[in-house]
């Protein structure tokens, strides 16, 4: 028997995290490696791994565009992730951290997914539109905001 | 207990300040307020008439939530999911790119397309946000959470599906 795909799934603490756990029944079934910014959400995660047939959760520290720093903080431990825990399938809601992981993943000709957050009703978020056109899987969760050159649409997180 | 939360990131001192003013005026005193601030500089806002802390876990924000009677925030979507999923009437007031509370203005989209729904009241200024906790205070404790503003734990299944199908097939 195959083994179950290895899903990485990457999210900054706060909105971004939440939506993604609320899209856990996905990968049901498979091993997980949960990657997000506040090494307080690890307890949790470890303590109630879900459908998932196995759980790991890393922490990376937390940067937005403007502190390139912390940024290339952020990049490297996503790299060291990538290469220690070879996933399958990246699947991120953002922001950064997460479109790092993605550039990362199609790089290593995996398979990556952006689900742009629902905070970005009128227009994509910055990342999300740079992750067009590098991901395998692009999605907003605004019918507005689809388009048969772009992102697609199908459904929300709520 | 009222819970105020704008995340752990930037502060928000413009809500701060409207909570710490209604605290201030004292018209509910049995009713607690607590905060999480975010992330303060210098000079941001430091309330003096309610308890707050910069952040609290993650853990700890959803019992805060889930122990409050009105929840009240910043327009982000981690505050506003938390809040309904555990059903609970919650005030946004969203940061403004012109104020310098955030880089865009992202968050007055959110407010207009949450604004409708049940269980969520959008405010604008300290004004407004008063005369809503007044008007959500006349209304029993418990008999708020009724509101039908929940939402299902997990996102819409066709999104589950196209996700899963992603994962399994590419």
């Amino acid at each position: 028997m195959t083994q179950p795909p290895h899903v990485l799934a990457i999210a900054s603490a706060g909105g971004h995290w939440v939506q993604l756990k609320r899209l856990s029944p996905a990968w049901a079934g498979c091993r997980v490696t949960y990657v997000s910014t506040d090494p307080q959400l690890r307890d949790g995660v470890l303590a109630d791994p879900g459908d998932a047939a196995e759980v790991q959760f890393y922490t990376v520290k937390d940067a937005n565009r403007w502190q390139k720093l912390r940024l290339m903080v952020s990049l490297l431990q996503i790299v060291w992730i990538m290469l220690r825990a070879r996933p399958d399938v990246v699947i991120t809601t953002g922001a950064a951290p997460g479109f790092f992981a993605l550039r990362l993943a199609t790089w290593m000709g995996k398979r990556a997914a952006w689900i742009d957050s629902i905070a970005n009703a009128e227009t994509l978020s910055l990342s999300g539109q740079m992750a067009g056109g590098r991901c395998d899987l692009w999605l907003t969760q605004w019918e507005n905001l689809a388009d048969p050159e772009g992102p697609s649409y199908s459904g929300s997180v709520i | 207990m009222i819970f105020l939360t704008v995340g752990t990131q930037l502060p928000f001192d413009r809500l701060a300040r409207a909570m710490d003013d209604w605290c201030a005026q004292n018209a509910h005193p049995e009713i607690q307020v607590f905060g999480q601030l975010g992330h303060l500089n210098g000079d941001s806002y430091r309330p003096r008439h309610f308890e707050w802390a910069e952040k609290i876990s993650p853990d700890t924000f959803n019992s805060r939530v889930q122990e409050a009677r009105v929840v009240v925030g910043h327009a982000g979507m981690g505050s506003i999911i938390t809040a309904m999923s555990f059903r609970k009437p919650t005030v946004i007031m969203p940061r403004r790119a012109h104020l310098g509370e955030h880089r865009n203005d992202h968050q007055y989209a959110t407010m207009a397309r949450f604004k409708s729904r049940s269980g969520i009241f959008a405010v604008e200024d300290s004004a407004a946000l008063a005369q809503q906790l007044d008007q959500l205070l006349t209304i029993p404790d418990g008999a708020t959470t009724e509101a039908d503003n929940g939402v299902a734990p997990f996102a819409e299944e066709r999104l589950i599906q196209r996700l899963s199908a992603f994962i399994h097939n590419g």
